[in-house]
């Protein structure tokens, strides 16, 4: 495709754009100014011994940028509020989503998983990953553009600074001017609202792992455990230093995600994309000029001005773009100015940049063999899960038979075993269960320091209590055995095979 | 010395250094690892204020806080006492029943029993309690001194022919040694008492040791064999035998004689652990 003509041409428009930069506030079409930005990430100025060039992306308006701060608004609602919804569940914690690490176990709305059904996070986990490559296999990498959390965190604090220093010209300026009062109290501001939005994503995460009311008591009172507090400073460190400090940097060379992706896109994935064939040869536009024989890009440069990346999405497909959509909107705002059609720049697949070049069109293919395997799985996997929820027992039991002593000789001659057996109750109230021992003759169970085999089990709860079970000495030394648990109540019963072991 | 040479790919100088033709690149350390570096020297010189740190000819240099593992390690004891107080102080106070009937001072009582038996217990009698020859089993049914709670607390706490005050003591003769049965005879009463469980192999021995067995054995081993707790008299008639069910061990017995010995526990354990334990054996299995 790139043969060494068009490496040429490449290299005269690379070597145009930088004559651009230097030559700032140029009209490029009426009412359109040149942006004065140079795209300090594309791959050919980033060297690798070349410090960081800071960006400073320009407001972008539109219809993406309008999205964005909805998803932006989402996704930070149910961060910070998820941990304060409150559940009625009758016994145990009434927080909505709980993960209780000492209590080993997790509560999820009317779900609550313990350790022996941690499978169900995985499933969990699985999906995310699946629904995942779905939505970058459709859309490209929509997760990197408008959910990940450090495109989200980053905009944050991109609006903040924008707030308080202004936008991109006004922080340039900010940033280059000695420092004097008015710098340093600006600064100062910004950074501490970072830190108090920093503080508060540590302070809303460790809410997931204790009662939020009385953890926000304790921390306000001094009183929260070490862990809580450790965690806040870890989480306001990591969100401050990369959301605030290192924004960009972390895509670009700290993320495995961008690596990953590209082997996931295929001709049919709607991607942001720069419509060469519609915009080359780009170049100012005088007024009053034709349209004919030129692209319908001005070289404006406001796509690279809006990019919180640094680069040009004019150089077509790159490992740094995070497919925000910003310079869709910045576009578009400029093909509205001077009267062009929009969405020079927009979301389209390679299959159709290859038919356009025949004069051909070619709609987006949503049902292909990846999107069809990814959505049966993820389909399959979620019934598979909501079956295993629903079918679950409510009460289980598992035996741990003694082995030291394998077994105890009693005066009489015969043999004593003894069980610890662990009946966990998964129903909100407490139950009452009787322990049987069956598949052997002569045998009699004694539950340890109670006179009848009868135990109650509270709500939620696990009870682990030591059987001891006596018979004649076996033929063989070993013989089998099965122990039931059966509620009183409702007769739900759950039993568990195991061994009579004596003397050989 | 050669002015700096340059490498022209990369615009950087070089150390110096060459190894067949290979030259160093005089790169910068990146940032942050440079960073991280000074963020560690800044850290170590607060932390040799703040905590011991360099060793002197007699000591050490204690730093501000005046930290100790050994002293936190006694403040954490401390604490895990205090916060067993209130279950150790009820144990302390309450008898026997009334720690059975409470299911938190149980659960307490069992856990605090089970860890002390492993200290100080398990060597002789199995980390499980089962015993071993001449160490009795403490889960079965067959006690030698009984197997009531007070019965056990009262062995625990003052041993078996351990030398205290209150030690309970007995001492079988050894017949053979000190000359009071003839070999022979040693053989005929041995074959009798195995008959008294049914595991005699001579059937006259056994006739001719009955006599023998009412003269000399049945004032502690009683008429069948029952035993006699009063002075640890080992029942003969049970399928539980500390030392042996041959007829070769049972000879060694009658003619050397056998005592095994229990330390007493009262002055080195606490009356709360000596409590914990009885109740801890006491529901193993074999408790009365």
């Amino acid at each position: 495709m790139h043969g060494p003509d068009e490496k040429l041409t490449r290299l005269e428009a690379l070597a145009q754009e930088a004559a651009d930069a230097v030559t700032p506030g140029v009209q490029v079409a009426e009412g359109v100014e040149r942006a004065d930005v140079d795209a300090v990430n594309r791959r050919e100025e980033r060297s690798l011994y070349k410090k960081r060039a800071r960006i400073h992306p320009k407001r972008a308006y539109g219809t993406f940028r309008q999205l964005k701060w909805l998803i932006m608004a989402v996704t930070l609602g149910i961060y910070y509020v998820t941990p304060w919804l409150r559940w009625d569940r009758g016994a145990g914690p009434d927080q909505a989503v709980l993960l209780d690490l000492p209590h080993r176990k997790f509560y999820f709305f009317f779900v609550e998983i313990w350790p022996q059904e941690i499978y169900l996070l995985t499933g969990v986990l699985i999906i995310s990953a699946l629904a995942l490559f779905l939505f970058t296999s459709l859309f490209g990498r929509v997760w990197c553009g408008y959910s990940c959390p450090q495109t989200v965190w980053t905009d944050l604090f991109i609006a903040v600074e924008r707030f308080i220093e202004g936008d991109r010209n006004a922080r340039i300026r900010l940033d280059k001017m000695p420092w004097n009062a008015s710098k340093l109290s600006k600064k100062v501001t910004k950074h501490l609202i970072w830190l108090v939005i920093a503080v508060l994503t540590g302070g809303a995460w460790v809410f997931y792992f204790r009662d939020a009311p009385t953890l926000l008591g304790e921390l306000v009172t001094l009183q929260a455990p070490m862990a809580a507090v450790a965690f806040i400073g870890i989480f306001t460190f990591t969100t401050y230093s990369l959301g605030g400090l290192m924004r960009e940097q972390v895509c670009i060379y700290m993320c495995p995600w961008p690596r990953i992706q590209g082997a996931m896109f295929d001709e049919d994935s709607l991607l942001v994309t720069y419509r060469e064939r519609r915009g080359e040869p780009r170049a100012a536009h005088k007024k009053g000029e034709s349209w004919e024989n030129r692209g319908d890009c001005i070289r404006c440069r406001q796509c690279v001005a809006v990019c919180p990346m640094g680069i040009d999405i004019r150089d077509g497909p790159q490992l740094e773009c995070i497919h925000c959509a910003l310079c869709i909107d910045a576009c578009n705002e400029v093909m509205a100015k001077i009267g062009r059609p929009p969405n020079l720049i927009g979301y389209e697949t390679f299959r159709n940049l290859e038919a356009a070049n025949s004069g051909r069109y070619a709609p987006v293919r949503f049902f292909r063999p990846r999107v069809i395997v990814y959505s049966v799985l993820i389909a399959a996997l979620a019934l598979l899960m909501v079956y295993a929820l629903f079918t679950r027992d409510t009460l289980s039991l598992s035996i741990l038979r003694d082995r030291n002593p394998l077994y105890v000789t009693l005066s009489d001659g015969s043999v004593r075993n003894g069980y610890t057996l662990k009946i966990i109750n998964r129903k909100h109230e407490p139950r009452f269960f009787r322990i049987d021992a069956s598949g052997m003759a002569g045998s009699k169970l004694v539950v340890m320091g109670l006179r009848e085999p009868e135990i109650d089990v509270s709500a939620d709860d696990i009870r682990s209590v030591k059987v001891f079970i006596s018979g004649p000495s076996p033929a063989g030394g070993k013989q089998a055995l099965t122990i039931a648990v059966t509620d009183t109540q409702d007769g739900r019963t759950a039993s568990e095979a195991t061994t009579f072991r004596g003397p050989e | 010395m050669a002015a700096t040479e340059r490498d022209e790919i990369s615009g950087q100088a070089t150390t110096g250094h060459e190894w067949d033709g290979i030259k160093e690149l005089d790169n910068p350390l990146p940032r942050w690892w440079l960073m991280i570096m000074y963020a560690c020297i800044v850290w170590s010189v607060v932390y040799w204020v703040l905590y011991p740190a360099w060793p002197l000819v007699s000591g050490y240099t204690k730093g501000v806080f005046g930290y100790s593992s050994r002293a936190e390690l006694a403040a954490d004891i401390a604490a895990a006492n205090d916060a067993r107080k209130i279950f150790a102080d009820r144990i302390a106070e309450a008898d026997m029943a009334t720690i059975q009937a409470d299911p938190k001072l149980m659960e307490f009582a069992l856990a605090g029993g089970k860890s002390a038996f492993g200290d100080n217990c398990a060597g002789c009698h199995g980390s499980a309690a089962q015993g071993g020859k001449g160490y009795p089993n403490l889960s079965d049914d067959d006690w030698l001194w009984g197997g009531s709670l007070e019965a056990i607390q009262a062995t625990i706490k003052y041993g078996i022919r351990s030398g205290h005050d209150e030690t309970r003591e007995s001492e079988m003769p050894a017949f053979g040694r000190d000359d009071l049965l003839e070999k022979e005879q040693i053989t005929q009463v041995a074959q009798y008492a195995l008959s008294l469980s049914g595991k005699a192999t001579d059937a006259v021995a056994v006739n001719r040791g009955a006599p023998i067995y009412a003269e000399q054995c049945v004032d502690c081993h009683g008429k069948k064999g029952e035993g006699n707790r009063e002075f640890g008299a080992p029942s003969l008639a049970d399928a539980i035998w500390l030392f042996g069910n041959d007829p070769k061990s049972v000879e060694a017995i009658v003619t050397n004689s056998r005592k095994g010995v229990m330390p007493h526990w009262q002055g080195r354990l606490p009356d709360t652990t000596i409590k914990q334990l009885a109740i801890f054996i006491h529901a193993l299995g074999g408790g009365e």
